[in-house]
């Protein structure tokens, strides 16, 4: 597919979506026009709502970037919702548990427990599939589930607040992200890891080696490329970067962790890596355009009378679109589609 | 000749890929019952061609006629309609289904209740293959037979399809020389019963045997058609390439040296656990070539595969310069100077999503000058890619093509080329020169000779008789995993190893 097809057919699916979705919201009994004004008005219309938009942009930047590098392997993690809370809740408990540090030292030192801790949770279903042929769409959907039980069980048993509501306790101030004006400092943060993945597939042996595996692992192993390591490796990565998600909401949003607060962000993941046909940097923007439909999304309620709800059901149409590009190229032409077969493949570069 | 008795007539057909003409403006005529060959360098377009008369590619400009009627091909499903069968390289068969099922697959008998009839499907396809005289078993799974009954039940399958002119695209690159036999004979009774074959081969040999026409390419255009009764194999070979070539390199008395690989009492398993390797013990040196004669599947690919690492040993040894690799992987003995050509290309040889570039450096991209502390050093990878791509002339637009959209043959050559380049001591080579052209198959022996002159030591795994005979300097003859033999090639003739080969015996 040309570069110029790559770039278009995500934006034709969202454009697409935004269509559909303004046709339900007029079913409804509402004015799509106004509902889209205020969906705006509460994501992008000044410096605060594009703060919050971003804010909600970031862990999803890191979902996204997760199942995307897993992908160049040829991986499907679909834990991210698991190395996500695990993330949060071990950021969140350096963040309170250990006292009299600088800044400098506890806010790094909280995200890269977190982080650390969502590379050994990817690097399982790396393991079980590298040693035991172990599918990882399976294992990583079952960890999901131990996880989820394991950090309730943490937060309410060993490491929780003294009260009523199940949760750990505040982090110190030493290990917040702060922001910088009203922009979340974790989503530049963010943005840089991107470009760091970006890099690294783009431009290190390394990453090549992780394409070559996912291309065909049998000629990377004919050109002597460990695929056992490359898998536990990209596993691990990739549950690091969605566990960072999880640890930078817990210090740049929440201030601890809270059982159910991160439900279902991990999981998102899939739908921006989708969308943005796991290419690295057009993560950012994908994970952006999402971010902003749940920060407007209540604004919507408040001002035009529409569910937030439907900011879902646009989610989800556009990964219904992206998913099945027949659609899209049905409206893009006619004349090549037979050219083009339906591929399962999500990405190219 | 009256145009009705014309099955196909392709006029002006042009394809072009982003800066390549792969067709410019080709006619073609294939006659009812007759065999047509399509000859040409790799990269000339035959496959394009053939890939647009079967609707996989939309030609850019040109018609088509079939039985003097102007056809649309615009997919597979069009020219299945209009009678046109094709035989891919790479098989279309469900594994574990029967020869019966995969026949009428997408066609099948019902009965009443609308459920598939396997007694009648079974009776028509008996009845098919007794007409065409294709013996096959119609019960057995297709992932149990051999590649040759494999491609009898493909090309039932489009007879099945009432198929009247027939594409086949190098269906011999994959048969042992018997199969090969077979197939042509098969091929001949088709066209006797008036199906129009179209068939795509490098080996001369089988043009002149079978060919009733013969159209050679090159650089996407006609160059000339001839009959075999006009010419010969150099005359052919001349045709294709535009100069004369050298069909058998050669060759001085080899010097050899010291021994590189020896291979002690080794027992392989195959992919089904079944002993596939027994009891092997062998030898090559410095500045030989030893060639491994045999029907493909006696143990000649779990033999390659487990002295280049990509294999497990039940028992045995394998040394390289007195090394023990039996717990090496596919890095470390590449690492000790082994290369390795692999027999299929598709599977090991090649990342066909990476560009040529890429490929060529497939086994040291993680070296200087391509790696710089985990760095890709592009410039040098792509000075050094653009020097090979010159120095083995693969036909590509540019060194940063996706490797899939080569051509077959070219692949190939990209793969020659990085294993010829990497300084080792030891090439294991699998099928070297499947599927190239005669002028390339010309510059790989000369590579082969030249390298072993400087003391390469060579182990040649080959299907083709004539190019182990011609390259070897020692053959072994395999068979159900164990040497037969192994002797001087001067001491063996054809005849004595095509016997072993068949047999596994000696004695006449
Ligand atoms: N899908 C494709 N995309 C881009 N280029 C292509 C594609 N298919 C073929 N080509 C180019 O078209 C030319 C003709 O290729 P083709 O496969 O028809 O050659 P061929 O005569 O069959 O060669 P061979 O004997 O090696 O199989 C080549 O230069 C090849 O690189
Ligand atoms: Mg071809």
């Amino acid at each position: 597919m040309s570069n110029f097809r790559l770039f278009i057919m995500p934006i034709l699916a969202v454009a697409l979506a935004i269509a559909t979705g303004a046709i339900i919201i007029a079913l409804s009994g509402s004015s799509p026009v106004d509902a889209y004004k205020a969906l705006i008005d509460g994501s992008l219309s000044d410096s605060r709502s594009i703060g919050r938009t971003l804010e909600k942009a970031t862990p999803l930047v890191m979902g996204g970037l997760a199942v995307a590098f897993a992908f160049k392997a040829g991986l499907f993690n679909i834990g991210g919702q698991g190395q996500l809370v695990f993330g949060a809740l071990i950021a969140g408990a350096v963040g309170y548990g250990i006292t009299g540090l600088p800044w400098i030292i506890h806010t790094p030192l909280a995200l890269l427990a977190g982080a650390l801790a969502g590379a050994i949770w990817g690097a399982i279903p790396g393991i079980l599939k590298s040693t035991r042929g172990a599918h990882e769409v399976i294992t990583t959907i079952m960890l999901n589930f131990v996880a989820l039980n394991m950090t309730d069980w943490l937060a309410s048993k060993v490491w929780r607040e003294e009260g009523v509501i199940v949760r750990t306790p505040h982090i110190e101030e030493s290990a917040e992200i702060p922001r910088w004006g009203e922009i979340p400092t974790g989503f530049l943060l963010a943005v840089v890891i991107a470009f760091v993945c970006w890099y690294l597939l783009r431009s290190t042996t390394f990453g090549f080696e992780i394409k070559s595996v996912g291309l065909n692992p049998n000629a990377a192993r004919y050109a002597g490329i460990s695929v056992k390591k490359i898998v536990i490796m990209t596993m691990a990565i990739s549950g690091l970067l969605a566990a960072l998600g999880g640890a930078i909401e817990t210090q740049g949003v929440v201030g601890r962790y809270e059982p159910g607060f991160n439900a279902g962000l991990g999981f998102e993941g899939i739908t921006i890596a989708l969308l943005a046909r796991t290419h690295p940097l057009a993560v950012i923007p994908a994970a952006i355009l999402i971010g902003a439909m749940e920060a407007g999304g209540s604004m919507m309620q408040f001002k035009a009378d529409v569910s937030p709800e439907i900011t879902d059901i646009i989610q989800a149409l556009i990964l219904i679109f992206v998913a099945t590009p027949i659609i899209v190229r049905w409206f893009l032409s006619q004349k090549e589609a037979n050219e083009l077969s339906v591929s399962t493949t999500w990405g190219s570069s | 000749m009256s145009s009705n008795t014309l099955a196909l007539e392709a006029t002006s057909i042009s394809k072009t890929f982003g800066n390549v003409k792969a067709n410019d403006q080709i006619n073609l005529e294939i006659k009812k019952g007759r065999i047509h060959a399509l000859l040409g360098e790799n990269g000339a377009g035959k496959s394009t061609l053939v890939n647009i008369l079967f609707g996989l590619y939309k030609a850019d400009s040109g018609t088509v006629k079939v039985n003097g009627e102007v056809v649309d091909l615009g997919r597979p499903k069009d020219a299945i309609d209009q009678g046109i069968g094709m035989v891919h390289q790479h098989f279309q068969l469900v594994p574990v289904l029967t020869v019966a099922e995969n026949i009428v697959l997408g066609k099948e008998p019902a009965n009443r209740a609308n459920v598939i009839d396997i007694e009648e499907a079974k009776k028509k396809v008996k009845e098919l293959a007794e007409n065409y005289q294709l013996d096959v078993d119609t019960e057995a799974t297709v992932e149990d037979l051999p590649v040759g009954t494999q491609q009898r039940v493909e090309i039932l399958r489009s007879l099945y399809r009432k198929a009247d002119i027939l594409i086949l695209d190098e269906p011999t690159a994959v048969l042992t020389p018997q199969e090969t036999d077979h197939l042509l004979q098969v091929l001949k009774n088709l066209a006797s019963q008036g199906v129009a074959i179209i068939f795509i081969t490098h080996k001369l040999r089988e043009v002149l045997e079978v060919a009733d026409e013969v159209t050679v390419m090159r650089n996407g255009q006609v160059v000339g058609s001839t009959t075999p009764s006009e010419t010969d194999e150099s005359g052919l070979a001349e045709m294709m390439v535009g100069r004369s070539v050298v069909l058998r390199v050669a060759k001085e008395e080899s010097s050899p040296g010291e021994t590189i690989l020896k291979v002690n009492n080794l027992c392989v398993h195959d992919d089904r656990d079944l002993l596939a390797v027994n009891d092997l013990s062998l030898e090559v040196k410095s500045g030989e070539i030893l060639g491994i004669a045999g029907v493909e599947g006696n143990g000649q690919r779990e033999l390659v595969e487990t002295i280049t690492g990509l294999r497990n040993a039940k028992t045995g040894e394998i040394l390289i310069s007195d090394t023990s690799i039996i717990e090496f992987s596919p890095r470390q003995i590449s690492e000790l100077g082994v290369a390795h050509i692999p027999e299929d290309r598709e599977k090991h040889g090649l990342i066909g999503a990476h560009s040529v570039a890429d490929n060529l450096i497939l086994n040291r991209y993680y070296k200087t000058p391509f790696s710089n502390k985990g760095i890709r050093q592009q410039k040098a990878i792509a000075n050094y890619a653009t020097e090979m791509v010159e120095k083995f002339d693969i036909r590509t637009p540019d060194i940063d093509t996706p490797s899939s959209s080569l051509s077959g043959g070219n692949k190939q050559k990209a793969i020659a080329a990085r294993e010829f380049s990497h300084d080792a001591k030891l090439l294991v080579a699998s099928q070297p020169t499947r599927g190239i052209d005669v002028g390339s198959i010309e510059f790989v022996h000369q590579q082969l000779i030249q390298q072993r002159d400087q003391g390469l030591a060579v182990l040649l795994v080959s299907a083709e008789l004539d190019e182990i005979l011609s390259l070897s300097d020692r053959i072994a003859v395999i068979y159900r995993g164990r040497l037969i033999v192994t002797e001087n090639s001067a001491e063996l003739d054809r005849n004595r190893i095509g016997r072993i080969m068949t047999t596994g015996s000696d004695s006449t």
